[in-house]
């Protein structure tokens, strides 16, 4: 019962993941076998780091992405979720609505915030009576278009965390509220100094979310332009390299090794917290 | 669980002092102004695609309207074949979230039920499995999908629409078993990880007397185990059926074929063919959308309860 998904899990995910290690030190194309004269060390890294023009600018934009998502879209959808912890009339008609870009697709974020972006027909431009050669090219232009793909996932990722940290708030227990009310504490330093420490698994967890939809991060930049012009990111140099447009296979599993790592990170720290009390 | 029991006694407590404070309206019209901020792309994207075209050309898209219709999504419903790409998304995704329900509950099932040395380490590997980004396996996965032979036994054909019994290239690319594949596993992970936090409720000794009693273990699984944990698999049955209508990655990757493609990704394809003007891209994005806030606006209990069953812990 367990042996079969277990084979499949390793057969399709960590099977691929070791192989992505092991390509990377190959210049493999991805036909025909793979022979002693494929391996080329660490070249492919040596290239990756002095040599891809492509390669600086995308982890920039990734940690740009993550810096973002941690310092403005999380602290966000955290400051709605204590907002909305509370007796207050319509706090569910709140909570519905902006939880809703959470179950449309990226594909249709994207499209939707189109619309907005637009350079001619976009809501944006004409709010502001840009015109002629005043337009912003809020998608086109290399400078500006990271933070408008931003802010349409913003829309989507504060609403998420949102209702993570809501049911977390949820948890804790009143009487530590009240006490520090009878104690003549503020909102503000009952959420910093009781309430904060006591989500400490909780925020655990959104640190992990937060950084693992940094890392993943590819949807919208795709079908904004294919992650080009201003918004590479790593994931997309890895699939435009080995996939869609050239077939190296073994440069590009090296930018998948680069990723992997990385995620490492959360990734360990997310199974260290939560699979420490075995039941 | 627990969690959202507890907000019950303190809003006992509260309810009975009301007056209105300069702070709570405050609270109101902030939380009112987001919520205007947060439907705004939605309500734009609903008046475009209302609009006829030869209206927003003449009087640009910021301009009150003169006429309101359904003509672009009628267009564009028939002209992109839209039926055909839903029929696509439901072959991938009915199959993709009950088999990776039953996946997913038995292994839970195993590793929280018995005292089995590597429980946790097989927790773990699927856990971590589900968090890793999916670029990083991308390219040994197409080459499996690329060279794994699999067999060609016929199909079922409605109309235009051929499901392949399994596949109609000996391959598993292009494939839509091949999507369904990856969509398990890779979901196996999550759900795994959030059915057994919630197995782990569950007292052992339920299945220790059933197997006293000598029922066998899938039986156990089956008919004592399952139905206890009803509200889970129903929050993670609509939570999973999101997930993968949503997916855009592993279609793009995986499948070649345009005629394969579940409605959100065929959406991203027919960019450059059929949406000539942002009136029309307006409607396919929204009917691309209308599947998944049905199911939220009816089932919103189950969905924020699969997602925050996965991150706090009873």
């Amino acid at each position: 019962m367990v042996g079969v998904p277990l084979a499949l899990d390793v057969l399709l995910i960590w099977g691929p993941t070791v192989a992505s290690v092991f390509f990377s030190f190959t210049n493999w194309s991805g036909i025909g076998p793979i022979t002693g004269k494929n391996l080329v060390g660490f070249k492919n890294y040596r290239f990756l780091f002095s040599g891809y023009t492509l390669f600086w600018p995308a982890l920039e934009h990734n940690l740009i992405w993550l810096a973002w998502l941690a310092f403005i879209a999380t602290p966000l959808g955290m400051f709605f979720a204590v907002l909305l912890d509370r007796e207050m009339r319509g706090t569910r008609i709140y909570q519905s609505v902006f939880f809703l870009p959470v179950v449309l697709s990226l594909v249709v974020v994207a499209f939707i915030w189109e619309l907005q972006y637009a350079p001619n027909d976009g809501f944006i431009n004409n709010a502001l009576g840009l015109k002629g050669s005043r337009l912003i090219d809020w998608l086109g232009n290399p400078r500006i278009n990271l933070f408008s793909a931003l802010v349409a996932t913003s829309w989507r990722h504060i609403g998420y965390i949102m209702i993570l940290y809501l049911a977390g708030l949820k948890s804790v227990d009143p009487s530590l509220r009240e006490a520090a009310r009878v104690d003549g504490a503020s909102e503000i330093q009952t959420f910093f100094s009781v309430i904060l420490p006591v989500m400490a698994p909780i925020n655990v967890i959104i640190v992990v979310i937060t950084a693992i939809e940094a890392l993943r991060a590819f949807d919208i930049a795709y079908i904004i332009n294919q992650g080009k012009n201003g918004l590479e990111l790593l994931s997309i140099l890895i699939t435009n390299n080995s996939i869609s447009e050239a077939s190296l296979v073994g440069f590009g599993s090296t930018i998948a090794v680069v990723l992997l790592i990385i995620s490492l990170g959360p990734i360990v720290l997310f199974l260290s917290r939560t699979m420490k009390s075995p039941a | 669980m627990s969690t959202l029991a507890a907000s019950v006694p303190r809003g006992i407590v509260r309810s009975h002092r009301r007056r209105i404070r300069p702070a709570r309206v405050a609270l109101h019209i902030f939380l009112g102004t987001m919520v205007v901020v947060w439907l705004f792309p939605l309500f734009w994207a609903v008046y475009a695609s209302l609009r006829p075209v030869s209206e927003t050309i003449t009087n640009g898209f910021v301009s009150w309207p003169k006429t309101l219709n359904f003509a672009n999504y009628t267009n564009f419903w028939t002209e992109a074949d839209l039926p055909y790409f839903y029929l696509n998304t439901l072959v991938i995704v009915v199959p993709g979230v009950v088999l990776t329900l039953l996946i997913a509950s038995m292994v839970a099932f195993c590793c929280t039920q018995f005292s089995w040395k590597f429980n946790v380490i097989v927790l773990m590997i699927f856990t971590a499995g589900n968090l890793l980004p999916p670029q990083v396996i991308i390219i040994p996965l197409y080459w499996i999908y690329l060279n794994t032979p699999i067999a060609m036994l016929g199909s079922i054909d409605i109309g235009r629409f051929s499901f392949a019994i399994f596949s109609d290239n000996n391959l598993l690319y292009d494939q839509y078993i091949g999507i369904i594949l990856i969509h398990v596993v890779f979901q196996t992970g999550f759900a795994t990880f959030v059915l057994s936090n919630y197995m782990k409720t569950i007292t052992r000794e339920i299945t220790e007397s059933a197997l006293v009693d000598g029922a066998n273990i899938l039986r156990i699984w089956w008919s004592v185990i399952l139905p206890l944990c009803r509200p889970a698999l129903a929050a993670m049955a609509t939570l999973l059926f999101t997930f993968m209508y949503n997916d855009f990655f592993w279609a793009l990757l995986l499948l070649k074929t345009g005629d394969k493609r579940p409605i959100t990704s065929a959406l991203n394809n027919l960019q450059g063919e059929f949406f000539v003007n942002n009136n029309l891209i307006a409607a396919g994005a929204l009917l691309a959308a209308v599947p998944p806030i049905l199911i939220y606006i009816a089932l919103q209990r189950h969905f924020v309860a699969g997602l925050t069953l996965g991150s706090t812990k009873g």
